[in-house]
């Protein structure tokens, strides 16, 4: 493929967005995607650096809010000599439509990246309908 | 009920004008930190007494799905970043995530050895670390003084 892959930057979460916090490290927001299949409304979150242990998701009533903690690399006797990007947590908040059966969320955190697969309320799938000859 | 004017016409001309004021702030607020665009990775650079380190971002990858090679004193990374087969058919809510084929070359600030090197896949985050030659390396030479 001749396409040249490019990526934006990391952005960073502005303290007008979420208030102040207690920890002192940077705030990213994650690249999310989000796409909806027949059955579900299905998220897909990068959160390099983020193990599965330090993946936080909370659902309070419509707000879904997913959070990820860093550890910074160790690198001792080394010095960084070129950054093109910043080390710190990611965070970022949707708001759920009615339509997604919240009791039945999965969520799965693999190689960075975490997916939530939420299944629509049967009240939102989709139906085809046949039409009769008359 | 208060019955002002506002409540008679059923509209606030003066709300209306503060929401464009504030999509207005937004916008330019956006603006000053609008994302740059770059070659994918991104890759940080730590250099050591011998050895040199490279860390690289590839949420979604594991180490089958990156091609490492090592030239004298460049380093290629190249891989796919592939969406999930189901997707191609959805309905996109959102697409921020960058998918495709990558290749990147990184200059490396001396010649390594290609028979030592590490390399790690951790949480989406690839780490190279690689060592200098011991020919390579700078030498203390001692003075002899009379």
């Amino acid at each position: 493929m001749a396409q040249e892959m490019t990526t934006t930057a990391k952005r960073e979460v502005t303290p007008a967005e979420r208030g102040e916090v207690t920890r002192s490290t940077v705030v990213y927001r994650p690249d999310t995607d989000i796409y909806e299949t027949e059955d579900h409304v299905v998220l897909v979150a990068d959160m390099p650096g983020v193990a599965p242990a330090d993946v936080d998701v909370n659902l309070e009533r419509r707000v879904l809010t997913i959070r990820g903690h860093v550890h910074r690399q160790a690198h001792d006797g080394y010095r960084r000599v070129h950054a093109e990007y910043g080390e710190g947590d990611y965070e970022r908040v949707f708001t759920l439509s009615e339509e997604i059966d919240r009791d039945r969320i999965e969520a799965s955190h693999k190689n960075g990246v975490l997916t939530l697969k939420m299944p629509k309320a049967e009240s939102a799938k989709t139906r085809k309908i046949t039409v009769k000859a008359a | 009920m208060q019955l002002t004017q506002i409540g008679r016409t059923g509209r606030d001309s003066f709300a209306e004008m503060r929401q464009l004021q504030t999509e207005m702030n937004r916008l330019f607020d956006n603006a000053g930190v609008f994302p740059a665009v770059q070659v994918y990775p991104p890759v940080n650079l730590w250099i050591g007494d011998s050895s040199v380190v490279v860390t690289a971002e590839l949420p979604g990858l594991s180490a089958e799905d990156v091609d490492l090679t090592i030239r004298e004193d460049v380093l290629t990374m190249r891989g796919e970043r592939r969406q999930a087969e189901e997707a191609e058919h959805a309905g996109w809510h959102r697409r921020e995530r960058p998918y495709g084929t990558f290749s990147r070359t990184i200059g490396l600030p001396f010649r390594v050895d290609p028979d030592r090197v590490q390399a790690k896949f951790e949480n989406g985050v690839l780490e190279v670390e690689m060592q200098r030659p011991e020919a390579d390396r700078p030498r203390k030479i001692a003075i002899n003084g009379k």
